[in-house]
């Protein structure tokens, strides 16, 4: 008799469901997977290593590029940390626009995720449509930083500069007629916060229109239900967080759980899952979208009323006023010191982390004392997740080891490093 | 008038056939063409995009009415990649194998009343023997091409595509027990009178089985498992590059409308018109004629791009399942229904 043996496929890393370059070697008996194996680092980056050789403030930028599409929250990790290494706190106001932004890039995730995944699984449309809702928040990292995706716009004591007073606005071009500029303008008058206000006010809407496409439909439902469960022992045990663990029934969020920011101050809940299942996973990312939809209602509030300060005030670790050194000698130095020496925050070790869009998203250090990190190390919520792979998608067929790399909405820029 | 018809008979019956063939693919190939373009753009509206707009003729952009033009000339100027290890005779052939069942359907299909190549008596038994051979084409190509995603994709597709032929078949077996007649242009006729003679009231579960095993038989979403972009890749196909895959293109289109026009011609009276026969009796573009053919055809053809735009995929087994659990029994016990309602020549339609 000849030898049956399993057909091993190679999933990547050039495959347009391996969301980035993830190398999967399955191990089939015809289309059931009997062993999956991940193969990662083909995005290594060294991230961690290049931090030890840069002042503290140099690395933010790096956070950004860990999950691409949640940059902010990797920031806030990464800043959190070295305001607790340091010991200070942000100004209220600057908690506040931290608060919103994370959940703004909360929404720019899951609406990734969600199009992503539904493409995955075979829905293009909706893919189309999150894509339309990103540009939107898109434009609000624009504004407020200066640049689309990658903003290093938290920095240790505060968040770079105020929200802008008036949105950037489209011009006539060859690409589109002054009626179509002033149609794309017409949300654009105001400031950012008025931007942002008009856009949650219409998000739950078009988070309608996602569901019409996909929570009832059959199709859908069959491609979801039941596939990839985890226990909510198991999850805790594979270290799952974020809504990868909300989904199979833990109420655990750091938001509530070990509250930072704002965070205590507005109102909000944890949408968690029944099953474990990636259908329960999808229904949790939902919800949240509408969480993070109240919650930057709350914060849009909040800083309407009070304006204040968004950066502490000591120049050895925020940057003097850029005016304030045309004839301040003191700002000067200062200045100086901070962009090339940076801060030499006392020796120690500090871990600290917030809930990314992924899951737990936090940053250790260890301080020597010198204006460098020792070693930094990064929890990176996507790494657990990936783990789980082989679990996850054991018994499983060729089409739901699609849905099950989907629904665990790993970004390999923070899995790889 | 006179002398081009006598013209026409003095010509060798060959040149005659051949002729025929040429004014049916030549309109076929242009409407695969534009469906591919019309695909794009009313995916693109359903996407709040534009679909391709920018290619046109002479300089104008024409809302990108150039587009499968460009495509093709490109696709025709590619290199034929033969992968290593490839069975080449069989990986050149099964395009072709693809692609020549889905125009040799056409030659029994009657455009209007009398307006056919071949008027055989057995049309609707050649269409069912055509539409399955399609499926060789598949899995030689997964076959030839030395590549598991290839070969994955042709298993799948061999599967699907044979499970749906029963429950198309047994469809059609209810569109005979009908009409009496396996020739098509006799089903059409047998569906005289006004929109509700025609068959897809008293046939409605067939019709609805017929449609969407037909989207299945096409490897169309939400059954394109055998190309499953985003877990197997292109699935059959995805070692073709260059003209070998425009073919593949080309037959998977030239499919949908086969489905679309049969479709049209067994449940929704053909050229027939919706409305009732002494109304429309002479009227210009009211009476039944080719242009309702080509109307209800678009219709079918335009749901095959909605349900793309619209349906999650559905996965291998569920779509087995769906074939063989739900279709087939739905149309096992129809049959029986329209037998009796047949046998016991129920007013309206059967009298």
């Amino acid at each position: 008799m000849a030898e049956i043996r399993n057909y091993t496929l190679n999933f990547g890393p050039q495959h347009p469901a391996a969301h980035g370059v993830l190398r999967l070697v399955l191990e089939m008996d015809g289309e059931v997977i009997e062993r999956a194996d991940p193969h990662i680092g083909l995005l290594h980056r060294g991230t961690e290593k290049l931090a030890e050789s840069k002042p503290y403030n140099q690395s933010i930028g790096y956070m950004d590029r860990l999950d691409y599409v949640s940059m902010m929250c990797n920031e806030h990790g990464y800043v959190r940390a070295i305001e607790k290494l340091l010991g200070i706190a942000a100004p209220p106001r600057a908690q506040y626009i931290r608060t919103m932004f994370d959940e703004i890039t909360r929404i720019l995730n899951h609406l990734m995720w969600l199009g992503t995944h539904a493409l995955d699984v075979g829905a293009m449309t909706v893919f189309l449509y999150c894509f339309r809702e990103r540009e939107d928040l898109m434009d609000c990292y624009e504004a407020v930083s200066g640049t689309r995706m990658h903003a290093t716009y938290y920095r240790p004591g505060g968040v770079y500069r105020d929200l802008p007073d008036q949105m950037p606005r489209y011009e006539q071009s060859q690409f589109g007629s002054a009626a179509e500029a002033r149609r794309r303008n017409a949300s654009r008058e105001g400031s950012l916060l008025d931007f942002i206000e008009e856009f949650i006010d219409r998000f739950p809407g078009l988070v309608d229109e996602y569901e019409t496409l996909l929570t009832d439909n059959r199709i859908w439902k069959q491609r979801t239900v039941g596939i990839g469960v985890v226990t909510p022992e198991r999850a805790r045990q594979l270290g799952f967080t974020g809504p990868m663990l909300r989904g199979s029934g833990v109420a655990w969020d750091l938001r509530k759980k070990q509250t930072y920011a704002a965070y205590d101050q507005v109102e909000f809940d944890i949408p968690i899952g029944t099953n474990g299942d990636c259908y329960d996973r999808y229904l949790v990312r939902v919800e949240e979208f509408r969480q993070s939809a109240r919650i930057v209602k709350q914060c849009v509030q909040w800083l309407r009323e009070n304006p204040g300060p968004v950066m502490i005030d000591d120049h050895k670790i925020a940057p003097p006023m850029r005016a304030a050194m045309k004839d301040d000698m003191e700002a000067l130095i200062h200045h100086f010191k901070l962009f090339t020496e940076g801060y030499c925050p006392p020796p120690g070790e500090v871990y600290a982390a917030v809930e990314a869009p992924k899951g737990e998203f936090g940053c250790y250090i260890v301080s020597d004392g010198a204006n460098k990190p020792y070693r930094l190390k990064v929890r990176a919520p996507g790494f657990p997740h990936m783990a789980a792979m082989d679990e996850m998608a054991r018994g499983h067929m060729l089409a739901d080891a699609v849905a099950i790399i989907g629904t665990m909405d790993i970004v390999f820029g923070e899995i790889d490093r | 008038m006179d002398a081009v018809i006598a013209l026409w008979t003095e010509l060798p019956v060959v040149i005659q056939i051949v002729m025929k063939i040429v004014a049916i693919m030549l309109p076929l190939m242009l409407l695969v063409a534009y469906y591919t373009y019309a695909e794009r753009k009313i995916i693109g509206y359903m996407q709040v995009r534009m679909g391709p707009n920018r290619v046109g003729f002479f300089g104008m952009r024409l809302w990108g009415l150039g587009q499968p033009i460009a495509d093709a000339v490109k696709l025709m100027f590619k290199e034929i990649i033969i992968p290593t290890g490839a069975s080449k005779t069989l990986f050149l052939i099964a395009p072709m194998l693809t692609i020549g069942p889905a125009l040799a359907a056409w030659a029994v299909f009657p455009f209007d009343a009398g307006l056919v190549l071949a008027d055989v008596n057995a049309g609707l038994l050649y269409i069912l023997a055509m539409t399955s051979l399609g499926v060789y084409g598949v899995i030689i190509a997964g076959w030839a091409s030395n590549s598991k995603y290839a070969f994955l994709g042709s298993i799948r597709s061999a599967a699907q595509i044979i499970s749906y032929e029963i429950a198309m078949g047994f469809a059609l077996v209810g569109v005979l027990v009908a009409a009496g007649s396996l020739n098509l242009g006799d089903i059409v006729n047998a569906q005289q009178g006004s929109v509700f003679h025609w068959f897809w009231l008293p046939l409605l579960p067939l019709f609805l089985v017929y449609f969407i095993s037909g989207v299945a038989e096409t490897n169309r979403a939400p059954f394109d498992v055998a190309e499953g972009e985003s877990e197997i890749v292109a699935g059959f196909h995805v070692e073709y590059s260059g003209m070998t895959f425009a073919v593949f293109f080309l037959a998977e289109y030239a499919n949908m409308i086969l489905i679309s026009a049969l479709s049209a011609l067994m449940f929704m009276g053909g050229w027939l018109s919706p409305l009732p026969q002494n109304w429309v009796d002479g009227v210009f573009l009211l009476d039944d004629g080719f242009q309702w053919l080509l109307l209800k055809t678009f219709a079918f053809m335009f749901l095959f791009l909605w349900f793309r735009a619209t349906f999650p995929r559905y996965r291998y087994d569920q779509i087995m399942r769906l074939g063989w659990k739900v279709f087939i029994p739905i149309t096992i016990v129809w049959i029986v229904v329209v037998s009796v309602m047949r046998v016991a020549e129920m007013p309206w339609w059967f009298n």
